[in-house]
């Protein structure tokens, strides 16, 4: 019986190989280009590690000086953007969408239901209907250009989402634990302070680190509503190397590691907590 | 009620943090800065322009130049999501020469007619200035006069045995045929075939060369007639027999750049960028080997009187209706346009003055810069067949259409001549 | 003081009216943003799309009516876009389900190094859209491309191939591209719901004969309805709005063989200046996902069958 064991493990392990196979081939090529010369990037055959290892490509972007060109010199200005905006988003979603969370899930005051799927339904209505109105009256307002203008649009996706997972998160606390609290005199703000949170710690961190990805990760609206370093993040930053330098491939590869880097780590940091959001999130509903 | 009272204070402390992070620092009272948007590809570089604005800035004190990069295509739509904004997101942008009827009649851009000294209008290119003159009123300042040229490899030539380039396409098809008989090159020929302005151009440079034009007379579409769908099927022939690298129906300028520097074609038709690019040996590997030679036509169009065939891409800088700082941004402008600066830069970008052209300027022109010498001749003999392009407000929507079609008849989706109809169709509703 | 007029106060409102006051006041500031940033815009734009309303400083918007809508389902254009994104729509999803399931089986099923599996799914998880893009580009890139590089080394290709120039492969490409990033997600979902399932139905049901792929089918499948439901759902809804993996990779070519419906909104808007039509371009993809959303409320919240 131990040979049928041993050979269907080593069948399954098989299996296994094409999917490593797919999922790191792409991201170790893309480290390769960003290590390579430009010229070696355009060998043919293809040269899958480079000869000439080069980490120029990172020291353009890290480290630029004036004779960097403007495309990684201006990289470093987006990561930033981005990162401010990104945190700024979770921060806010977090703490507004907690009380929302908290009230729609715990607190039956007749409207919970409807709300609940209002909410969800404007989680679908794509970016780009929102966008001409937003735009015009962020344009009279005067805010187009300002990280502020993305801050406040990603709350139309981020915030139902958020309010979503978390409220996901606190209907598995048992409820036991809010009577006793509301026996011993606490207020309903009290009980969501002072037990609640305290308990939903992995939820909240799993809602914050699926919130700044999904900042991160954002396109459209960062497309159109910033054009200037001012405001401008990593993927409208990426997709314009593109648009300009088809002939520095190697420069953009770099440029897209690292605008991986942040994400992947905080994912690999937090998976335990991606895990258990995702079943929350998607299983609980 | 005291953690409504907490709540309350955290929210405002958030906000108050959230503002700060969020709100772009305001400017310092002292230095305006105005913001110029330009494409980061053909003529300077950005790291030239960027000198530029720091000589400039040397000059006035009082004025900042903040410049940005943006890829070619994505220009256009940066320039209307920019003006949205109020202040608007640039001061001055480069518009490309189809652009001005569209712009101005969004209200985009300034008229700066009374800003124009006799001395500039006399002295730049009249074609240059036809660019952004509409109904006698002036809408930009004159930056880069650029026309396609046609660049072959010299020492693929040589080593096929070929003493001379062709002056017409028919002779091209020729000479690419025994290259890659040869085996110096699988696909001897690039182009700037994919679905965006690129095509028009290349479209434009064959159609015109055939003795065809875009529309007629009447400014009813001419483009699908006899000439226009024998352009097109020459176009599909020359990928069909491959002789065309099939990669050209994704490929821009950059892209042709790339593949013509990399020693993989042996005629590529680009912007003047591409000459001096191809001598620099952190980008070119055939440092040395390109060479100009006019634009070829197609037989039925040298027998038709047609002499020579290129596309005008001119571009000039305009200032935004909107600017608060329209002074400062002229004086800038004008700045660049200088002639000085000019032939500084004129490795890269031909000045706009007449006078560069002729005499002893000629000469001081073309000792410039090493690559002068070859590159003004060429501007000098191809400028003059430079076509344009039609000049309508719609010109965007209707340029997508003609892309589409160009598109669909080289990946076999459609005939040359259902394709062309269609886009002739879409024109003649877009003139309603 | 407060304390007295608010316990004052507490005896005029019972618990519950308490309780909802209290529950308002949470619910306000994400009401006023939702409003204010999704509601609002949509409503907006819904009246937008009456009118013809060309980009432009100080320009006239006239009302047409319904002449936007009816020009759009006059566009061949219009419904050729609708059919490549229900293709996208069907083929991403659908295969993101199946490999997913199918990985996440796999990972249950504890092969050597299945840990370090379940890890590196999340990587392509995590990468943003735009650099997964921009490196599936230079993969497939014609002259210089490691798909055609990896081909020609194979054996499979004698010539380098123009992938992303033929006009039936394009889409497909995409497809491949969108996949490597959301199957992860899709194959980690399912994968937990896995593990959450009770081990002994499926054990008694080997004990009585069944075979893995009879106990995969009949009774693991059905307890995973739920969990599929969801993946399936939130992706569908979500691949039916793309737009950034396009605009990256072909820009919606070759010949429009990638434009997508919210690609053909982004160009009405933004590069052919006609707002009007872009609106009623939008509020009709709204539509059809506030559509496929009441869908997925029904299902979801629909009894439990036994």
């Amino acid at each position: 019986m131990s040979y049928r064991k041993f050979f269907r493990r080593l069948f399954l392990f098989l299996l296994t190989l094409p999917v490593f196979f797919f999922i790191f081939f792409p991201i170790l090529w893309l480290l390769s280009a960003s290590l390579s010369t430009q010229v070696e990037l355009f060998s043919v055959p293809i040269h899958w590690i480079p000869q000439h290892i080069t980490f120029q490509n990172y020291s353009d972007i890290i480290f630029p000086n004036q004779a960097t060109s403007s495309v990684p010199r201006t990289f470093a200005v987006a990561l930033w953007n981005s990162i401010k905006i990104a945190s700024s988003v979770t921060v806010i979603c977090i703490f507004v969408g907690s009380l929302a969370a908290y009230a729609l899930t715990r607190i039956p005051f007749g409207a919970n239901r409807t709300i609940q799927l209002g909410m969800l339904a404007t989680r679908m209505i794509p970016e780009v209907s929102l966008i001409l109105p937003l735009f015009i009256i962020a344009s009279s307002l005067q805010l187009i250009n300002k990280p502020i203008v993305l801050i406040i649009t990603y709350m139309s996706f981020a915030l139902p989402y958020a309010i979503w997972l978390m409220a996901a998160y606190f209907q598995t606390v048992p409820i036991e634990l809010e009577d006793a609290a509301r026996l011993d005199g606490c207020s309903r703000l009290g009980i969501l302070f002072r037990v609640v949170m305290p308990i939903s710690v992995p939820g909240l961190v799993s809602t914050a680190m699926f919130v700044f990805l999904l900042a991160w990760d954002e396109f459209f609206f960062a497309l159109i509503f910033t054009s200037t370093l001012a405001a401008k993040t990593v993927p409208v930053a990426i997709a314009e190397f593109i648009g300009r330098y088809v002939v520095n491939v190697n420069g953009m590869m770099a440029g897209g590691i690292l605008a991986a880097i942040p994400p992947v780590l905080i994912a690999l940091i937090f998976q335990r907590y991606i895990v258990s959001g995702m079943t929350a999130g998607a299983v609980k509903g | 009620m005291r953690s409504l009272y907490k709540i309350s204070l955290i929210t405002l402390a958030l906000l108050f943090i959230v503002g700060t992070v969020g709100c772009a620092p305001k400017p310092a009272a002292g230095p305006v800065t105005i913001h110029v948007m330009t494409m980061d590809q053909a003529g300077l570089k950005p790291a030239e322009i960027d000198q530029i604005a720091r000589d400039f800035e040397a000059q006035n004190p009082d004025i900042k130049v903040s410049m940005e990069y943006v890829g070619y295509d994505n220009v256009h739509d940066k320039i209307v999501t920019g003006m949205a904004a109020t202040p608007p997101a640039y001061d001055a942008a480069m518009i490309d020469v189809i652009w001005p009827d569209e712009f101005i009649k969004a209200g985009y851009l300034l008229d700066v007619t009374s800003r124009v000294t006799p001395e500039m209008k006399a002295g730049m290119f009249p074609a240059s200035w036809n660019g952004v003159t509409r109904n006698g009123k002036i809408y930009g300042m004159p930056w880069l006069m650029d026309v396609k040229y046609f660049m072959y490899n010299k020492d693929m030539l040589q080593k096929a045995g070929i003493a001379a380039p062709p002056t017409t396409w028919e002779e091209l098809v020729d000479q690419a045929k025994i290259i890659k008989q040869k085996g110096i090159a699988d696909f001897p020929i690039i182009w700037s075939w994919n679905q965006k302005e690129g095509v028009v151009c290349d479209f434009a440079v064959l159609l015109f060369g055939n003795g065809g034009a875009f529309v007629d007379a009447n400014g009813k579409p001419a483009f699908n007639n006899d000439k226009g769908v024998q352009t097109l099927t020459w176009m599909k022939q020359t990928i069909d027999d491959g002789l065309t690298n099939p990669s050209s129906v994704s490929s821009d300028e950059n892209a042709v750049e790339a593949n013509f520097l990399a020693g993989k074609s042996a005629f590529a038709v680009n912007w003047l960028f591409q000459y001096s690019d191809s001598n620099d040996a952190t980008k070119s590997q055939i440092v040395g080997q390109a060479a100009f030679a006019p634009m070829p036509v197609f037989k039925a169009g040298a027998d038709a009187g047609i002499k020579g065939s290129s596309v005008d891409g001119s571009s000039s800088f305009a200032i935004m209706a909107t600017t608060p700082y329209a002074d400062q941004t002229w004086k800038f402008l004008t700045y660049l346009a200088s002639n000085e600066v000019q032939i500084k830069y004129s490795a890269e970008m031909l000045p706009v003055w007449q006078a560069d052209f002729q005499g002893d300027a000629l000469t001081k022109l073309e000792a410039a810069n090493p690559t002068n010498p070859v590159t003004v001749p060429a501007f000098l003999a191809q400028f003059p067949y430079a076509n344009e392009r039609p000049t309508v407000p719609y010109y965007n929507e209707a340029s997508a259409a003609l892309q589409l079609a160009i598109q669909n008849a080289l990946t076999g989706v459609k005939s040359p001549k259902d394709a062309l109809d269609e886009a002739a169709a879409t024109w003649v509703s877009l003139a309603k | 003081m407060a304390i007295n007029s608010n316990s004052h106060h507490r005896h005029h409102l019972t618990l519950r009216q308490q309780d909802a006051r209290t529950a308002w006041l949470l619910l306000i500031p994400s009401l006023f943003v939702i409003v204010g940033v999704t509601l609002w815009p949509v409503i907006s734009t819904f009246f937008l799309s009456f009118f013809n309303a060309p980009t432009g400083i100080n320009q006239v918007r006239t009302f047409v009516g319904l002449s936007n809508y009816i020009d759009m389902l006059k566009d061949q254009t219009f419904w050729e876009t609708i059919g490549r994104t229900l293709y996208f729509t069907v083929v991403s999803v659908g295969l993101e389900l199946t490999i997913g399931l199918a990985v996440a089986q796999l990972i249950h099923s504890r092969p050597w190094g299945w840990q370090f599996l379940r890890i590196s799914l999340i990587i392509p998880w995590a990468v943003p859209t735009i650099v997964n893009g921009a490196m599936w580009r230079w993969i497939y890139s014609a002259d210089f491309g490691a798909l055609n590089g990896l081909l020609m080394q194979l054996g499979l290709i004698k010539h380098y191939v123009p992938w992303l120039t033929l006009p039936e492969m394009a889409m497909n490409l995409v497809i491949v591209a969108d996949i490597w990033h959301t199957m992860p997600f899709v194959a980690l979902v399912l994968q937990a719901a896995l593990a959450t399932l009770p081990e002994d139905l499926d054990e008694a049901a080997a004990v009585d004969g069944a075979n893995a792929w009879q106990r995969f089918w009949k009774i693991r499948l059905p307890l995973l309805r739920p969990a599929i439901l969801v993946a399936l759902i939130v992706r569908t809804v979500d691949a039916f709005r793309v737009f950034d993996i396009v605009y990256i990779i072909t820009s919606g070519g070759p010949a429009y063989k990638t434009l997508t419906i919210t690609y053909l909104t982004y160009l009405n808007s933004f590069s052919f200046g006609k707002q009007g039509t872009g609106a009623a371009l939008s509020f009709l993809i709204s539509a059809v996902t506030i559509i496929m959303a009441f869908v997925y409320i029904r299902i979801l919240y629909r009894p439990e069958e036994s």
